[in-house]
């Protein structure tokens, strides 16, 4: 239990730095950057306490704001997810979610997938609803969403396979 | 009021996340509405320090790139005391008006539609709101939120930036904005229909807010058209600066500034 809080709070502090001085520098094509620190929110355990695991998910939001000076945009997108994510871990897990026995490492690569894009996909389209937050710039909004949506599921994927521990 | 009360806790996920989301969009409309975002930006005094200390790391790799620019100023500004005695006569006339500043950029951005810098100044030294940031080659935005020890600026690439410009050569003026799509290209608005417009044309602070002195470079004209109603002229301008690589800025101080808002209130 205690390795499970360690390992948590440590991934917190480091995707919130490594967010804040590498991923804020990319701006591919000019604007295009991956949001990895949800990360946190995506791999925390599936059984938990909800009221706590929501909380953390804002105050992440919060400090990622504090740094990108963006309102509160990033809290009330991490907020979302954290809130809708055991919808999404019925609806690609299927079963397994039902006897909360899903272990991210090992499970199959398309279920982790669909869980990763699905939940990306919806913060990334509160988050730049509340950024942009201009009705008549809709075009703008679908097409940040998109590009640096799928840029963040590649380096999700990348990072969570780097760092996953295979237990044999 | 028992019930009440079960229902809430039975609902208490639900409950926390509305709360927690509708204080999130608060502060997020807050931010969009200028001057109301006092407590959380990165001028604050932890993140504008930890923003600092990766700065000082990422200095050492630009410092090729920013001794060729301040050789190119010496150069300018030797250039003009050889080849003109009156000019220097004029810039003490300048160094009186205004007093600047240098400083460095500790956090830049240019990816969102409002952008803001995190300058390694603050109060202790004197720089204040609505104080204006230049580099040597250009507009850089707007003093709007400080700490003793940082202070945040409006950068010009921020939708919400307004700055008075003119043309350099018919002295037509209108408001600088952004329009948020390339971050080279900056939008010159409400200019008389009757203005000749060339391309290449130098657009440069009007000096008609107290912010900058008149004549700073802004960059040049891309292309224009009439706007909506057909009587404005809205100018594209190619910016001299590259936003997207600051290191060295100025801040300028208009020692004049509590004179002039005695004598007009209304203008800011």
């Amino acid at each position: 239990m205690n390795s499970i809080l360690f390992s948590n709070t440590v991934r917190f502090v480091l995707l919130i730095l490594f967010q804040v001085f590498i991923c804020n520098q990319m701006n591919f094509f000019g604007n295009i950057n991956p949001y990895i620190y949800i990360l946190f929110i995506l791999l925390y355990p599936v059984k938990n306490n909800r009221v706590s695991f929501i909380f953390f998910s804002f105050c992440l939001g919060l400090i990622i704001d504090i740094f990108l000076d963006s309102g509160g945009a990033h809290a009330a997108a991490s907020v979302s997810i954290a809130y809708f994510r055991p919808i999404f871990l019925k609806f690609s897990f299927g079963s397994a979610y039902e006897y909360q026995a899903i272990k991210f490492n090992d499970s199959e690569i398309l279920q982790r997938i669909i869980y990763f894009a699905l939940l990306i996909l919806i913060h990334h389209l509160i988050l730049f609803i509340l950024v942009v937050f201009d009705g008549t710039k809709t075009n703008m909004i679908v097409s940040r969403a998109l590009s640096s949506g799928v840029f963040t599921l590649f380096l999700t994927l990348i990072l969570q396979t780097l760092f996953s521990q295979k237990e044999k | 009021m028992q019930q009440l009360l079960n229902f809430f806790f039975k609902n208490r996920t639900t409950v926390l996340f509305l709360i927690l989301f509708l204080v999130a969009f608060t502060i997020t409309t807050q931010s969009h509405d200028y001057h109301k975002s006092k407590l959380l930006n990165s001028s604050n005094q932890i993140s504008g320090s930890i923003h600092g200390v990766f700065s000082s790391i990422g200095n050492y790799f630009n410092l090729k790139q920013e001794n060729t620019l301040l050789l190119e100023e010496n150069n300018w500004l030797k250039s003009q005391v050889f080849n003109s005695i009156i000019k220097i006569i004029d810039t003490l006339e300048f160094e009186k008006k205004f007093k600047l500043t240098p400083t460095l950029v500790n956090k830049n951005s240019y990816q969102y539609l409002e952008n803001y810098i995190t300058l390694d100044i603050g109060e202790n030294d004197g720089v204040k709101e609505d104080f204006g940031v230049i580099t040597s080659k250009g507009i850089v935005g707007i003093i709007d939120q400080t700490s003793s020890k940082y202070a945040r600026v409006l950068s010009i690439l921020n939708t919400k930036s307004k700055i008075n410009a003119k043309i350099k050569q018919s002295n037509h003026f209108g408001t600088l904005g952004w329009d948020g799509i390339n971050h080279n290209i900056v939008q010159l608005n409400d200019i008389q229909d009757l203005a000749e417009i060339a391309i290449g044309d130098t657009i440069v602070t009007s000096g008609f807010s107290y912010t900058f002195p008149e004549n700073i470079p802004i960059g040049t004209v891309e292309s224009y058209k009439l706007n909506d109603t057909k009587d404005l002229y809205v100018v594209n301008v190619r910016l001299f600066n590259d936003m997207t690589n600051l290191r060295h800025v100025h801040v300028i101080n208009n020692l004049d500034i509590d004179e002039l808002q005695t004598l007009n209130p209304a203008n800011e």
